[in-house]
């Protein structure tokens, strides 16, 4: 099945190996995906107030190019997954916004590009079992954990992409390259985002609970499907260090190691 | 400030309704949007004390509040909220009525450390400037 | 000809203030047939009534137009003063005026001219009505409950003791219900087995009461005074009769499952007795999970009964019974919180349901009335109650107040220090409700005496943290975070209507609201009548009670019930419908529309010259008929009409609307 794949902004710069390792994999599941020809910045934010129609222009036409490839647009970046979806709801459900912006861009879309996520891809379409027996490497033996933030989650209504409360697929996903998936209980709260920008101490804070969460469950590496979350949790492990006076755990996004259980041989070095 | 009837009757409501699509007047006071809230502690006005707030059109005690800047939109209230409101959007709502006065921007491109411009991701940089600054 | 006679009420000023009364009666004046018109200021009061009937006699009016308020209001009041003028009462027509007229329009003009139309068309069809005699049905003197908790119970008892039958069916093995399940009972802390077991014990030995355990009620024909019900006595695979209750044969059943009545808490066998007091105290087999129906063989329960009671052959027993009156008291579930990923129910063993809760305190329950954690068997020294869980939630839950949390609630935290000294019981909440005698008070005890501590403020979250449970919140009134270590969380979860309540109320007929509690006829004034007549409602099953509530509902429900049950007759509805069978064509199409089944096909023969001809026509079962009139509206040839409302009626008030 070929897939559009839309890459954005940061993946093309700050978390090359985002998009690296995830095209590495695709491949290896014989999953063709395609970078859309004509992308811009999804937005980053998706607008909350209500008039905001402006921001909703350029993921719109991100959108309606995708449209013309008749394909699934699948994203990587939890925070394009997250506008996408929600400018695709607004575009679908309030008339007002759909003529605005198809208006103002000049664009036919009536918001039924399917957008999915990387992660979804792997859960519906090639199936964790699948992935199970093509893992050439197994993580066994590591201690890893999910951690999902914000922005795939929420709002359930909008996003339908797991349990809000209970979500499991990253954890499915880590017990199909045979690492051990450890639950802890900050695994669904914020990280700060883009507080780390303005209100540094804050952001420090928050992290510092997820990270000694995971520490006292006894976790080896987090896994995660945000550039910023990675930033975030990888930027402020002195809460760890200075505790513990020993090493923080080290941040993966999913694809790295997907594909590092894909890839024949041993098992290589982590790569960020 | 003090409730008066002028602060009751006022248009605060309205106002911050129709800038969220919110219907703030029929939150309960539960609580439950504090009680999961990440940001709590950062904050001088709890999330249900501006809903509070904004029943009893104080509106001046909620544009000083830096809780409207510490909020991080993660949307955790929204998802456990009893009345189905979504409070990551009246939050949105202050800080767009404050954001769109002349001056009221609370971001700056200086503010950014040099650290910061080399390490962060390009989302954060986007997402705080669509956040406070207009 | 006919002598109309029109009288225009005022209402106080709630018509006159808007409606132009002297415009009104002049216009009625020149209308066709009209012999007379006046006013009153309050038609239905003592004088307003006399003068009607003054009227009536003085100038020999034969039907009446009275322009008032509402039919639903007062039509009954009007038909009686018409007949004491000596007229059939159906010569009545009423034409609203005040919720059509003077409460809908604020402008005098157009509601005026509509009164006067509203009017004109009364006229019009009051000089067409036709004398109309209600039939007279019998009533069948034995009644129906359904459902055996409180308040099934108590409906059965009031009943019986007033002399007649009562079946009372119950699905599960034992009556009881809930309140069998729980440990203390606010307000009084009774033990609500000591104060439930005799009133069970009452029920079974009761000589005007029938009792179908472990049965349902599976179809309902019929109508108020004449109710056919299919009960079905599910096998229990015990012969009851030989059965001595010695309880031998669940000792050594090889299967355990997870007991209903203990909430999931402890197990139970596949043949078993719900619980030590249950009524009546003789086993069941479970069929789904005894091992003898699931893999065809074991029997070590047949072959350990000292009475040989044990038999897997023995089938359902479907019988037929005719009932006068029926009560429905069919309780309520509790929430599924699947929904409520936050408070950790089903992650945590040391996160419980309420109900849990009842059974851990209670001294028959899984623990003997020592509360201890599920995870390691230790007694809490902190828990956390949590109240709201799913009620008063539109997003998640359900909108409405359970109504019993809160006092519940204070229960718990009064129990836990009673049973584990030292204890600090912590209650987050959003508003602390008690509305009752001497409830508020039980509150205070739980607050002064037995030193809970209340927090308003609903919990974010709740996840374990080594052995303990943090929760995190928030105290609205401080505007302080809130983060507890405790050793268990209890969740006031939400009650809901069973889930086959909205089935069991298309059985009945009866509706049920938007979350499938059912409809009471009038929130304040019938609040135990249903729509359906003959049909009454007690307990949970009509909307959130605690048991005093459910009980005196359930006194009201048994009144109603012998107040039926009392008379020698019951004076139908005459506005039926009716097949004139000389223009009836037989194609029956009205069968298929009618929602109540009352209209059969018959033959008949006639005489054609000299020939006998035999011919298929429709036929109303007068007694079935509701009036709805949907085969009037199907019939072609015009042959199904609607007593009081017939064909030529309602053209005579299209006709005058459209003068
Ligand atoms: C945790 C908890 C604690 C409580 N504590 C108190 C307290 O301390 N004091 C107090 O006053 N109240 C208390 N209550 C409330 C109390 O339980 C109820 O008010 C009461 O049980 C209602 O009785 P009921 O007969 O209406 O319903 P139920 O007890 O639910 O009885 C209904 C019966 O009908 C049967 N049934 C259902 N459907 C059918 C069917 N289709 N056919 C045949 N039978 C059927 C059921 O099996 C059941 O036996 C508490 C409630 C809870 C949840
Ligand atoms: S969206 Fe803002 S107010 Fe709501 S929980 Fe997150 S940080 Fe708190
Ligand atoms: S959760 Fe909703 S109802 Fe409760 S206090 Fe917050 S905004 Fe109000
Ligand atoms: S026959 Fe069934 S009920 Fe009897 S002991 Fe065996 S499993 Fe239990
Ligand atoms: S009774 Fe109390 S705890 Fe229960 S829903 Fe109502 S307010 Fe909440």
């Amino acid at each position: 099945m070929r897939y559009s794949l839309y890459p954005g902004c940061t993946l093309k710069t700050k978390a090359k190996v985002f998009e690296e390792t995830a095209l590495e994999a695709a491949e290896a599941l014989g999953l063709e995906m395609v970078e859309l020809e004509e992308w811009q910045c999804c937005g980053a934010v998706y607008p909350l107030a209500k008039d905001e129609y402006f921001p909703l222009l350029s993921p719109v036409r991100s959108l309606a190019a995708a449209g013309e490839r008749g394909e699934k647009l699948v994203t990587l970046c939890a925070a394009c997954h997250h506008v996408f979806k929600r400018a695709n709801h607004a575009i679908k459900g309030d008339r007002e916004a759909r003529e605005k912006v198809t208006g103002y861009l000049e664009v036919d879309y009536a918001g039924d590009v399917e957008v999915v996520h990387y992660l979804e891809v792997l859960k519906n379409e090639v199936g964790f079992d699948r992935i199970r027996e093509k893992v050439k490497s197994p993580l066994e033996g590591k201690k890893l954990a999910a951690y999902y933030g914000c922005l795939l989650l929420r709002p359930e209504k909008e996003m339908h992409f797991d349990d809000p409360e209970n979500p499991t697929i990253l954890e499915d996903f880590i017990r199909s390259l045979g690492a051990e998936a450890v639950q802890y209980p900050y695994r669904t709260d914020c990280c700060g985002a883009y507080l780390s920008i303005t209100e540094e101490g804050l952001a420090r804070d928050t992290v510092g609970k997820i990270l000694k969460s995971a520490q006292r469950n006894g976790v080896e590496g987090l896994v995660v499907a945000c550039p910023l979350c990675h930033y975030n949790l990888a930027k402020y492990q002195e809460s760890l260090t200075d505790t513990r006076g020993g090493e923080g755990i080290p941040v993966h996004y999913f694809t790295e190691l997907l594909a590092q259980a894909l890839a024949e041989g041993p098992a290589e070095e982590e790569r960020t | 400030m003090k409730v008066t009837t002028d602060t009751i009757c006022s248009d605060l409501l309205k106002e911050v309704e129709e800038y969220s699509g919110e219907k703030v007047a029929s939150c309960i006071q539960c609580g439950k949007c504090s009680g999961g809230c990440p940001m709590l502690e950062a904050m001088d006005l709890l999330p249900h004390q501006v809903m509070r707030l904004a029943q009893l059109g104080l509106k001046e005690d909620i544009m000083k509040s830096k809780t409207l800047w510490v909020c991080a939109s993660c949307f955790t209230c929204a998802a456990r909220c009893q009345r189905d409101l979504d409070l990551s959007k009246v939050m949105e709502g202050f800080r767009v009525i404050q954001l769109r006065q002349k001056g009221g921007n609370t971001m700056h491109p200086r503010q950014l450390t040099p650290e910061q411009l080399k390490d962060a991701p390009q989302q954060a940089i986007i997402s705080g400037f669509r956040k406070y600054s207009k | 000809m006919k002598r109309v006679g029109v009288f225009v009420c005022w209402c106080g000023s709630n018509i006159a203030a808007t409606v132009d009364i002297e415009r009104v009666i002049a216009a009625a004046r020149k209308m066709p047939n009209v012999v007379y018109a006046s006013d009153n200021k309050y038609m239905c009061s003592e004088l307003g009534q006399a003068s009607i009937r003054e009227s009536i006699e003085k100038e020999n009016i034969t039907r009446v137009v009275i322009a008032s308020c509402s039919p639903r209001m007062h039509e009954n009041t009007f038909r009686k003063t018409v007949a004491a003028a000596g007229l059939n009462p159906f010569y009545l027509e009423i034409a609203n005026i005040r919720e059509h007229c003077s409460w809908v329009h604020k402008e005098g003009e157009v509601g005026t001219v509509k009164a006067i139309s509203l009017v004109r068309t009364a006229v019009a069809k009051a000089a067409r009505n036709e004398p109309l005699t209600p039939s007279s049905l019998q009533i069948t003197k034995r009644a129906l409950v359904i459902g055996a908790g409180i308040a099934g119970i108590q409906a059965a008892l009031d009943i019986a003791d007033s002399g007649y039958q009562v079946d009372l069916v119950e699905k599960e093995p034992s009556i009881g219900g809930r309140m069998a399940q729980l440990d203390k009972t606010f307000p009084t802390l009774d033990c609500s087995a000591c104060i439930l077991t005799p009133k069970m014990v009452d029920v079974a030995q009761h000589d005007n009461i029938t009792l179908h355990t472990y049965s349902v009620v599976e179809k309902v024909d019929g109508y108020v005074g004449n109710f056919t019900a299919t009960i079905r006595k599910k096998s229990r695979g015990i012969d009851m009769e030989k059965c001595t209750g010695c309880g031998i044969c669940y000792e050594k059943c090889p299967v355990k499952v997870d007991s209903e009545f203990e909430a999931g808490m402890a197990k139970r066998r596949a043949i078993y007795v719900p619980f030590p007091q249950a009524v009546p105290n003789k086993p069941v087999i479970d069929r789904e999970n005894c091992r003898y129906f699931t893999q065809g063989k074991c029997k070590v329960c047949q072959k350990l009964c000292p009475a040989g009671a044990v038999d897997y052959e023995l089938e359902d027993e479907v019988l037929t019974v005719e009932y006068g009156a029926i009560v429905v008291a069919t309780g309520f579930d509790i929430l599924d919180l699947q929904a409520y990923g936050e408070y950790g129910y089903g992650k945590h063993p040391d996160v419980l349901t309420s109900l849990e809760f009842e059974r851990l305190v209670n001294a028959s329950g899984p623990t003997g009335g020592k509360i201890l954690r599920p995870s390691d068997g230790k007694p809490p020294r902190t828990v956390a109650f949590i109240q709201c869980v799913g009620s008063r939630d539109q997003a998640k839950g359900k909108a409405y107040c359970s109504k019993v949390c809160c006092m519940y609630t204070a229960k718990h935290a009064i129990l836990l220090r009673e049973k584990v000294p030292g204890a600090k019981p912590i209650v987050f909440y959003i508003d602390v409700r008690t509305p009752g005698k001497d409830y508020e008070e039980f509150y205070n005890r739980a607050t002064d005496e037995y030193g809970a501590t209340y927090i308003r403020g609903q919990v974010g979250k709740v996840y374990p943290e080594g052995d303990r449970l943090i929760i995190r919140g928030v105290d609205s009134l401080s505007a302080r975070p809130v983060e507890l270590e405790v050793d268990m969380v209890v969740l006031a979860v939400a009650v809901t209507a069973r889930a086959d309540a909205a089935g069991v109320g298309r059985m009945l007929g009866i509706t049920t609201n938007a979350h499938q509690f059912f409809n009471e006829a009038h929130p304040k004034l019938r609040p135990v009548e249903t729509h359906s007549a003959g049909i009454y409602l007690a307990g949970m099953c009509q909307g959130p009670k605690d048991i005093p509530e459910a009980v005196a509902q359930a006194s009201a429900a048994a009144v109603k019930v012998v107040g039926l049950l009392n008379k020698d007759s019951l004076v139908g509805n005459p506005t039926v419908a009716n097949v004139d069978e000389s223009m009836c064509s037989g194609c029956l199409e009205c069968t298929q529309v009618c929602p109540y089944d009352a209209i059969k096909e018959k033959s008949i023969t006639e005489r054609r010259g000299r020939e006998t001809l035999t011919r298929t026509v429709a036929e109303v079962n007068e007694g079935l008929c509701q009036g709805c009139g949907a085969c009037s509206v199907a019939c072609r040839p015009g042959a199904n009409n609607l007593k009081g409302f017939t064909n030529e009626q309602i053209l005579a008030e299209v006709d005058a609307v459209c003068l």
